[in-house]
């Protein structure tokens, strides 16, 4: 016990806020933890043998105090310990010591639930039905069948559209999500282009709607039902997934198949698919019409979804340019004696990270970061720069990504009415001394 | 490895192999009038750390929209005196 204190109070040491898992008993992480901790790119995967989880967990300070208060480390079944934001349904968002490497594991990766009715899937039982008024025929596929298929894989970020809501001045209702509601893996599946072309697209089809086997447990919720635009869909890329990261996909990450967009928020990456409907007509459910969305000309999103449009708001489709400083919780004390290598991961919506800037003087100069290693475009892109050595004192770090098609992070927070897009550059303290 | 880590252990696996459902614990709101109605109506369908974690920041104004929210886009089938009694409930102890 007396060395996991020890580990732990070095592994938290900065403001904020860190939880006391409830399963502290099992950690044996901390030195795992503290390996990866001082910079450089940070490669492979994080999965350390023994390491259960950090005794505790950082959660930025700018989250509301009943997040704070609320938040605990817990694990799902299958899973490491998460951080809990809500037991039923399920949102349980990733530490940010799991996002140092390009590749999440797949017990480390967050999970996220609208409704609560969540099967577990028999995989020998489960059929995948293609067909709808757009297609010009319809069949089923068991999992040995979509499994029998040409393969693809793509590593891709899946993130929550509402991800680092919690940090939103002022707050905005929803699931209060701190930097960990996103995860990077290597997906492998069919093309949904490949299901939908056995089906046969009628020239009449908008939209591909798509059904998980999760639902409500009350009859008057709507269904958790979304579609893309046919052009999506047809994309090389875009994914009827099967494994993650070399492994069939875990339970709460969609167990036996999900969609996979990359580049696109996670709302449309549908878990535990059961039904692709080609459709002459837009989806007109909640959780298209009403759930999503974002106001127009707000963003500077090129993917556009013109059959959900209106001329006030129109769905979230692309992810906006972003990243994220892992090698460093906010607050923390570092000895001068060693460079101080600042590291992190960065990402878009596919155009491709360009530069990543890092400024130590709150944004009044900026210094290039190295670039790691470019797993694809759809990729977390890892970023590294040293400062110092003997640069003495408090600092305020800032991370700025750009990408290849001119767009760069937000210096102001772009408020919209449900917490989407949260992509302002990350600004936090270190101490060196 | 101590006989308690060995028995944990045990349990997690024994839990992963059997179940895939959340081991759901109990979140206690604060006690105040109109405490049961919201236990009785919202975790139906959520556990109560929703309101926890939206806490205490909504207006007044908010919280009245996230209860005419549940009841109208996710047709909770909450009757009009028992939505005030929630309303009010958690304006006083949640809101801002």
């Amino acid at each position: 016990m007396r060395r996991m204190e020890r580990d732990r109070s070095r592994i938290s040491g900065g403001a904020g806020v860190n939880l006391l898992s409830r399963r502290h008993v099992l950690v044996g992480g901390g030195r795992a933890m503290l390996a990866a901790w001082s910079g450089g790119f940070m490669l492979g995967s994080a999965a350390a043998p023994g390491a259960a989880g950090a005794g505790t967990v950082h959660m930025p300070s700018g989250l509301a105090a009943g997040t704070l208060k609320e938040a605990v480390l817990d694990a799902l079944p299958g899973k490491r310990p998460l951080i809990k934001l809500s037991w039923r349904p399920p949102n349980y968002e990733t530490p940010v010591e799991y996002l140092r490497t390009q590749i999440t594991p797949n017990d480390a990766f967050f999970v996220r639930y609208h409704l609560s009715d969540i099967p577990t899937i028999d995989a020998a039982a489960w059929r995948l039905a293609v067909g709808g008024d757009g297609a010009g025929g319809s069949f089923e596929l068991t999992l040995d069948e979509l499994k029998a298929m040409p393969a693809v894989a793509v590593v891709a970020v899946n993130q929550c559209a509402g991800n680092r809501r919690g940090l939103f001045t002022p707050h905005v209702p929803g699931v209060e999500w701190g930097y960990g509601a996103m995860g990077c893996a290597a997906w492998k599946g069919v093309r949904l282009k490949d299901l939908l072309d056995r089906a046969g697209i009628k020239k009449e089809a908008v939209e591909i709607v798509l059904e998980g086997a999760d639902g409500p447990v009350s009859g008057g919720t709507p269904k958790f039902i979304k579609s893309l635009p046919l052009w999506k869909a047809m994309e090389e890329t875009t994914l009827v997934a099967f494994e993650m990261n070399g492994k069939p996909l875990p339970h709460f990450n969609g167990f036996p198949a999900r969609i996979v967009v990359p580049g696109w928020t996670g709302t449309y990456w549908m878990k535990h698919l059961v039904s692709i409907r080609a459709v002459t007509k837009p989806e007109s459910g909640f959780w298209m019409k009403t759930a999503y969305r974002i106001p127009v000309g707000l963003f500077p999103t090129v993917a556009r979804f013109a059959s959900q449009e209106t001329t006030v708001n129109m769905p979230i489709t692309e992810m906006m340019v972003n990243s994220l400083i892992t090698s460093h919780n906010d607050g923390a004390t570092v000895g001068a004696g060693t460079p101080l290598v600042i590291g992190g991961v960065a990402w878009d919506a596919g155009y491709g990270i360009d530069i990543v800037e890092l400024s130590s003087n709150g944004g009044r100069t900026w210094q290039h970061a190295a670039l790691g290693p470019d797993l694809g475009r759809y990729a977390f892109r890892p970023f590294s720069l040293a400062l110092g050595p003997g640069i003495r004192g408090r600092h305020t770090i800032l991370a700025r990504a750009s990408n290849r098609i001119g767009q760069t992070q937000a210096s102001q927070l772009i408020q919209n009415p449900a917490g989407y897009h949260h992509n302002v550059i990350q600004s936090l303290t270190i101490q060196v001394t | 490895m101590t006989m308690r880590r060995i028995a944990l252990v045990a349990v997690a696996l024994a839990a992963g192999c059997f179940t895939a459902t959340a081991a759901e614990k109990p979140v206690e709101l604060r006690r105040d009038a109109g405490r049961d109605r919201v236990e009785a109506n919202c975790t139906a369908c959520h556990s109560l750390d929703y309101v926890l974690m939206n806490s205490p920041f909504p207006s007044a104004a908010q919280w009245d929209a996230e209860v005419a929210k549940m009841i109208k886009a996710f047709g909770a089938p909450i009757d009009e005196a028992d939505a005030k009694i929630i309303a009010d409930y958690l304006k006083r102890n949640y809101g801002s």
